[in-house]
């Protein structure tokens, strides 16, 4: 592939800080991703990783600076608005409706697209419309491997499983920006590596732009076209695998200084 | 191809079972109708049932299925009933009923049939749910709770305002409200406004209401807007809510401010919780098990004597002190209610008997072996 | 009006004021540990009333008045053993219909026992007594009850600043799972915060129906709605805030009484709910709550 320069940018931060009370959780982080590209944000533990996801989906709205995605700015929007703009995400500690099915759980995420309103939908007006969502779950099930478990309860799906099914819910959304919080937490090196397949081949099949946020270096290594490597809510490296491998700051900041040794 | 014949059959054979059920429940009203002077009792019973089930299933669909924790029912149901009572009492009547402070020209010659009483009753609710929605459900949901107790309480002190008195007729309440003649027009008006509610509970509308009550966040993230979706469930709640105060006026033939005192919130709150949150059926026998219940219980506030002794526990108000002693025992120990989140259908009734039937067989076979 | 009437009308505002104060507080504290509305909250409030007219048939009032306090105590966290202990891991929404059960339970259990009419509540001869200053006349109880407030409230806020229990409280508040994996024993922490809030409810009690002269069943619910909106006002989880609430809850009421529009005084605190979570919805001494993603 081509430096990323040349790509249309899908994804850019521009010193974008968020703060809380007095800690900066955030600090000037300014990134680019473009399209079609995977992406990894890392970092040691509240590094403020997760707090830049926020950040981009408009669950926090930055103190200053700004996101914009495919040239627009998001600032002032709605988590709902942007999901509709075209930026899915997955969720650190999974957040699935968990008493509902597994089919229910993708449907509800193609109601996004969905043109009726509430008397057409309760009048059952909407025949089609609803046809239609359904068959879309169940290609995306079919393709996802999950149609088998349609009818199961969400939260009765092992760990691994639950993580596919909140993929493929964000993915019922049809975004063209993925943003996926540790997708990897939690999984034994052989699910890791099934996932780590799966997650550039979601990319091509949906022409997606991927940007992750993981702690396992394996799978970062092997498919990120370039990571952000953030500490303290600061940027302290930015490069190719190979460069972050090779930079003395990165590897200080996870093996920690040896002040307290 | 087997499954899907196998689920066909099923399917007709839940047809049939729901056809004879609703024949044979039409048939018992018929029959009770027919011999109306002496079930009058009866009848009064079951109308009260059907009012309440309208309304612990709107109360449900706020609660239960959006997981919002509204207390407003005995508010929007006295908007309900106040403007169902106004636009149907008969005009030759209104002079006897406002003879204290007169009535207000505005409504002198205002007459709507019941029907339409009725829905404006229910949109007069909504829309006053729609105004303090915007304020509470914008932002945390907790408030709401104690938004809509209070605006309950409001719209009863409103009701007996002395300001009030040439459109509500104060706290002499409202009187000659034309009633039904039949029950089977109140089991009509239920069964329509239960039945919308199943629909929208299950359509895209209701997943998505389900979707909030399982995760705000992850539903905002799939693109539901959680205000507006709020929003739309809590006022059509209330839009039901106010359709069976007006029915509730109407089946009461007089009301007044004390009617829709935040008790009879709380008794909808019972028959839901008993009901099970979450579950239509539920709700719908909760509200029959509740109404019952309370004609039942009735000795409990009469005095009970044993032998001769007087039982000193009963007296006027013993009743309502078990009835709450029972609320907390089903939240503190049967918290999923009669029905939990299930619903009622032929499939699980005969799984439950079919399982029964295999117990009996399994039973037997090793008995039949030791012998 | 005349200076000598407005200075009247403010004073038996402040008075009621200090009441609601003291009620608020318990709410406000349960609230910012247990994220639970305690809807039983108000009628822990009306026992309190009932407790007193039976003690002082039996006591004089210096034996009644400690006696009570301690009986309403245990009734608080009595009820938070029974009724939400046992739903400490269940949905919130669950806690909250057990205490509206619990709230359901003590009215009717009193209309039962009591009866729904309203009793005479007695009068405790101390706070009584007429005082004359300037042209202003009125019982001690209104000059005491908002200096007993305010004392109480700087008492409560040194336990809250300066003790091991106070950091418990402060602890649990701010984020319960972690308190309690830092050896914080989150249920006597829990049951200190509801003794403390249905003392202060207690004492409320004595000063608000003092004034007031009798007690019924239902006498409990306004009063406790209103208080929690006095909490959300002053930011739910801050003690000033519920003691400012409470005070401008008090003299709001008074005014609009005072002003003809008594019919309006209960509408006025739900204006005021609406008002303050439109404007700010983290009341005014409130801090700003971040969801956790």
């Amino acid at each position: 592939m081509e430096p990323s320069e040349t790509v249309a940018d899908v994804l850019e931060m521009q010193s974008v800080v968020m703060q809380f009370g007095g800690v900066t959780a955030v600090d000037e982080l300014s990134l680019h991703v473009g399209k079609g590209e995977i992406i990894a944000l890392i970092g040691p533990n509240g590094a403020g990783k997760t707090t830049a996801f926020n950040c981009i989906t408009g669950i926090y709205q930055p103190t200053s600076g700004a996101v914009l995605f495919e040239g627009r700015n998001l600032r002032g929007l709605s988590p709902d608005v942007i999901t509709r703009l075209g930026i899915a995400r997955t969720f650190q500690n999974i957040r699935l409706f968990n008493n509902l099915s597994v089919f229910d759980n993708v449907l509800i995420a193609m109601h996004l697209r969905a043109k009726d309103n509430v008397f057409s939908a309760t009048l059952r007006l909407n025949r089609k419309e609803e046809a239609r969502m359904r068959a879309e779950t169940e290609l995306l099930l079919r393709e996802q491997d999950l149609f088998g478990l349609k009818d199961e309860i969400a939260s009765s799906l092992p760990y691994g499983l639950q993580r596919r099914l909140e993929i493929a819910r964000a993915l019922a959304t049809r975004p063209s920006l993925l943003l996926l919080d540790e997708p990897a937490a939690g999984m034994n090196p052989q699910e890791t590596q099934e996932l780590t397949d799966f997650i550039v081949r979601i990319r091509d099949q949906y022409h997606l732009t991927i940007f992750m946020i993981e702690h396992h270096m394996d799978l970062v290594m092997q498919i990120s076209e370039r990571i952000y490597v953030l500490n303290f809510g600061k940027m302290i490296a930015h490069g190719t695998p190979e460069d972050i491998q090779n930079n003395p700051e990165v590897i200080e900041a996870y093996l920690g200084v040896t002040e307290d040794a | 191809m087997d499954q899907s014949f196998h689920a066909m059959g099923e399917r007709r054979r839940n047809i049939v079972l729901s056809l004879c059920l609703a024949g044979l429940l039409l048939a018992c009203c018929g029959y009770l109708q027919a011999n109306k002077y002496e079930y009058n009792y009866a009848i009064s019973i079951i109308e009260r049932s059907l009012i309440y089930a309208v309304v612990a299933v709107s109360m449900n669909l706020v609660n239960g299925f959006t997981g919002l924790f509204s207390l407003g029912q005995a508010g929007f149901m006295a908007i309900g009933a106040y403007v169902t009572a106004i636009l149907t009492i008969p005009t030759a009547n209104r002079p006897s009923v406002y003879y204290i402070s007169g009535i207000h020209p505005w409504i002198e010659n205002l007459h709507a049939p019941a029907l339409l009483a009725l829905i404006l009753g229910g949109l007069a609710a909504a829309a006053c749910a729609a105004l303090i929605g915007i304020p509470v459900l914008r932002l945390k949901s907790d408030y709401l709770a104690i938004a809509t107790l209070g605006f309950a309480e409001i719209i009863r002190a409103l009701i007996a305002a002395p300001m009030m008195d040439r459109i509500t007729n104060g706290s002499y309440g409202l009187k000659s409200i034309p009633g039904f003649s039949s029950i089977f027009q109140v089991l009509a008006l239920a069964a329509c406004s239960i039945g919308l509610m199943v629909l929208l509970i299950n359509s895209s509308y209701g997943r998505m209401f389900k979707a909030i009550r399982e995760d705000e966040i992850a539903a905002e993230a799939m693109g539901i807007n959680l205000f507006r979706t709020k929003e739309l469930s809590f006022v059509i709640s209330s839009f039901f809510a106010g359709i069976s105060g007006g029915m509730l006026a109407m089946f009461m033939r007089s009301i007044d401010s004390k009617t829709f005192q935040v008790s009879l919130t709380y008794d909808i709150l019972l028959i839901v919780v008993i009901g099970g949150i979450g579950s239509v059926t539920g709700s719908v026998l909760g509200a029959f098990l509740v109404t019952a219940g309370r004609e039942i219980l009735r000795f409990f506030d009469e005095p009970f004597f044993l032998g001769g002794v007087q039982v000193p526990l009963f007296r006027p108000g013993f009743r309502m002190v078990i009835f709450s002693l029972l609320l907390m025992i089903v939240v503190l120990f049967y918290s999923k209610g009669l029905m939990g989140t299930n619903e009622f259908s032929w499939n699980s009734i005969c799984r439950f008997f079919g399982r029964k039937e295999r117990k009996k067989q399994e039973g037997r076979v090793p008995h039949d072996g030791a012998k | 009006m005349s200076l000598t009437t407005f200075l009247q009308q403010c004073l038996t505002g402040i008075s009621l004021g200090g009441a609601y104060a003291l009620i608020a507080i318990g709410y406000t504290m349960v609230y910012g540990i247990l994220r639970l509305i305690n809807f039983a909250h108000g009628d822990i409030f009306m026992m309190a009333g009932y407790f007193m007219i039976f003690a002082m048939a039996s006591f004089p009032w210096f034996i009644a008045l400690p006696v009570v306090l301690l009986i309403t105590t245990f009734l608080g966290v009595g009820i938070e053993r029974v009724a939400y202990k046992p739903l400490r891991s269940a949905p919130r929404m669950s806690v909250m219909i057990s205490a509206i059960g619990v709230s359901y339970l003590l009215q009717n259990l009193a209309t039962y026992l009591f009866t729904a009419l309203p009793k005479a509540y007695p009068e405790i001869p101390v706070l009584k007594r007429i005082f004359l200053i300037g042209g202003l006349s009125a019982s001690f109880v209104t000059f005491f009850t908002p200096v007993l407030t305010v004392f109480l409230v700087y008492i409560l806020i040194m336990l809250i600043q300066h003790t091991r229990i106070g950091m418990a409280m402060r602890a649990v508040s701010r984020d319960y799972e972690t308190a309690s994996l830092m050896g914080i024993d989150i249920n006597r922490t829990i049951s200190i915060t509801f003794a403390i809030g249905s003392l202060l409810a207690a004492v409320g009690s004595i000063l608000y129906f003092t004034d007031r002269m009798t007690v019924f069943p239902f006498s409990g619910s306004l009063p406790g709605l209103k208080c929690f909106v006095a909490a959300v006002f002053g930011g739910i989880g801050s003690i000033p805030g519920a003691v400012v609430g409470g005070f401008v809850l008090g003299l709001g009421e008074t005014a609009l009484v005072a002003a003809g529009y008594s019919t309006f005084s209960d509408a006025f605190t739900f204006v005021l709910l609406i008002v303050i979570l439109l404007v700010r919805p983290t009341g005014l001494f409130g801090e700003k709550i971040t969801n956790k993603v």
